[in-house]
């Protein structure tokens, strides 16, 4: 695809550097808040030809880190009630819960099916009327109008063997929380364009007005974020702090209207915990009273006992942009791919990993 | 899982109602069946941002011109530093 190429083009992301080499007067600490943007990032060898004053670190912005123990653990429980399908993005399988991963209980015998698309699970349910399939509906704002078509569809179609267990997530207000953190050293985010794609720009002004911190919009291709870095750091030189839109081939200021009442019709805010993090209010999605019946949580009687989360892991001061993965002792030693400690390690779009599959030497020793 | 990514129209496949849409979307050769409830708009031929089997964003052509255009610009000015 001619379009992908351009954005992957080596002599642009060359002209892009050394633009950003001949403004950067200043040291500056730039947070991406996707987990796409940050795999993108490490993968293509981008942090190593930055100006060496500027420092990229990694944001929350993957569902795979930022899904408590708490969820994972209730979506194990629910995979082992008979007659139940447990059906979830693959990425999720591997996280550690409490006792075990969805995997290990798939191993134990559990119903665990790995769909592409929510929707296939409306398809699943209808061919399996005598069993519950339930989906497990992680991720951000990307995510959601997808996960609320799910359900939309269900009840159009009179599908009542259908649920799912909802734990979206929302940008906006992991943002404010790191940047109301009392250590908190970022100076300008990169807000991540799909979520953007689907919800635009306007809950950004408030933020970049409130806390002083331009924020850009910005796509996953090496040229995307180079030019996404630049705009930013064009800011921060200029002493300005404005909400841009480096993705705009993708992200219009006011969203995708269809896609905001669809998760209007299905979900509510709600609060939510984040894996290393801990609660941040009104940072979710559940399903509202309306859809009460497709709720996994109401549909079910969960019976978890709640748990402390690993604390040999250092995922919430990664995330909170304060670390970099190779300051964690357990980084590449008792925290790998094949045994993670903590789910950063998991998905590739976590930091941990990424940095584990990635990373040079001056990356891992970078702060 | 949140990868997200274009692919061309090939056929508008199914249309249940106003709402409930379904079109081929080819990625690079490989197609899917993509639902297109979230681009009313998007006619055959588009390049739609996939994500999850939901098709949610229009690509915009002229939008993605300038940024090589301002890459050309930079080009240009950088030469005369
Ligand atoms: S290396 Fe492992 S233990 Fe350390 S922060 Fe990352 S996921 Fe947690």
């Amino acid at each position: 695809m001619k379009f992908l190429s351009e954005y992957r083009d080596p002599a642009l992301v060359e002209q892009y550097l050394q633009e950003l080499h001949r403004i950067t007067t200043k040291p500056w600490t730039l947070m991406e808040i996707c987990g796409g943007q940050t795999h993108s990032l490490v993968k293509n060898g981008l942090l190593d030809l930055l100006p060496k004053q500027i420092t990229m670190v990694h944001g929350p912005g993957c569902p795979v880190c930022v899904t408590s123990t708490g969820v994972i653990d209730e979506a194990i429980w629910l995979s082992e009630q008979p007659n139940t399908i447990l059906c979830s993005f693959g990425d999720m399988l591997r996280v550690p819960g409490s006792s075990k991963s969805l995997l290990q209980a798939k191993a134990d015998g559990a119903d665990v099916r790995i769909l592409y698309s929510p929707l296939e699970a409306v398809s699943l349910a209808k061919e399996n009327p005598g069993k519950e399939v339930v989906f497990f509906a992680v991720g951000f704002e990307t995510t959601a109008p997808a996960n609320a078509l799910s359900v939309v569809q269900a009840h159009k179609q009179g599908v009542i063997n259908y649920s799912i267990l909802a734990s979206h997530v929302l940008v906006p207000p992991a943002m404010e929380a790191i940047l109301s953190d009392k250590d908190n050293r970022i100076d300008a985010f990169l807000a991540a364009g799909h979520v953007c794609t689907i919800m635009g720009m306007e809950e950004y002004y408030p933020i970049a007005e409130k806390y002083k911190t331009p924020i850009v919009v910005t796509g996953f291709e090496p040229v995307d974020l180079l030019q996404g870095i630049l705009m930013a750091v064009q800011q921060l030189e200029a002493g300005v702090y404005k909400v841009e839109n480096q993705y705009t081939r993708y992200v219009q200021r006011e969203g995708n209207r269809m896609a905001m009442e669809t998760i209007n019709e299905v979900f509510a805010t709600s609060d939510r915990v984040w894996r290393g993090i801990g609660p941040i209010p009104q940072s979710g999605y559940e399903v509202n009273k309306a859809y009460e019946a497709y709720n996994a949580r109401k549909k079910f009687t969960i019976g978890i006992t709640p748990v402390q989360e690993n604390p040999a892991c250092i995922s919430g001061d990664i995330m909170k942009g304060l670390k970099k993965p190779g300051q964690c002792p357990h980084f590449g030693k008792a925290c790998t791919p094949e045994h993670p400690l903590g789910a950063p390690m998991v998905s590739s779009e976590g930091a941990c990993a990424a940095y584990y599959h990635y990373a040079t030497a001056p990356e891992l020793e970078s702060a | 899982m949140c990868l997200a990514i274009p692919g061309k129209i090939l056929s508008i496949t199914q249309q249940l109602n106003d709402t409930f849409r379904f079109g081929k979307v080819s990625f690079g050769g490989v197609c899917k069946e993509v639902n297109l409830c979230m681009v009313p708009a998007a006619k055959e031929g588009d390049y739609v941002l996939v994500h999850v089997g939901v098709a949610i964003g229009i690509v915009d052509e002229a939008e993605a011109k300038q940024t090589f255009y301002y890459l050309e610009k930079m080009g240009e000015t950088s030469e005369l530093h």
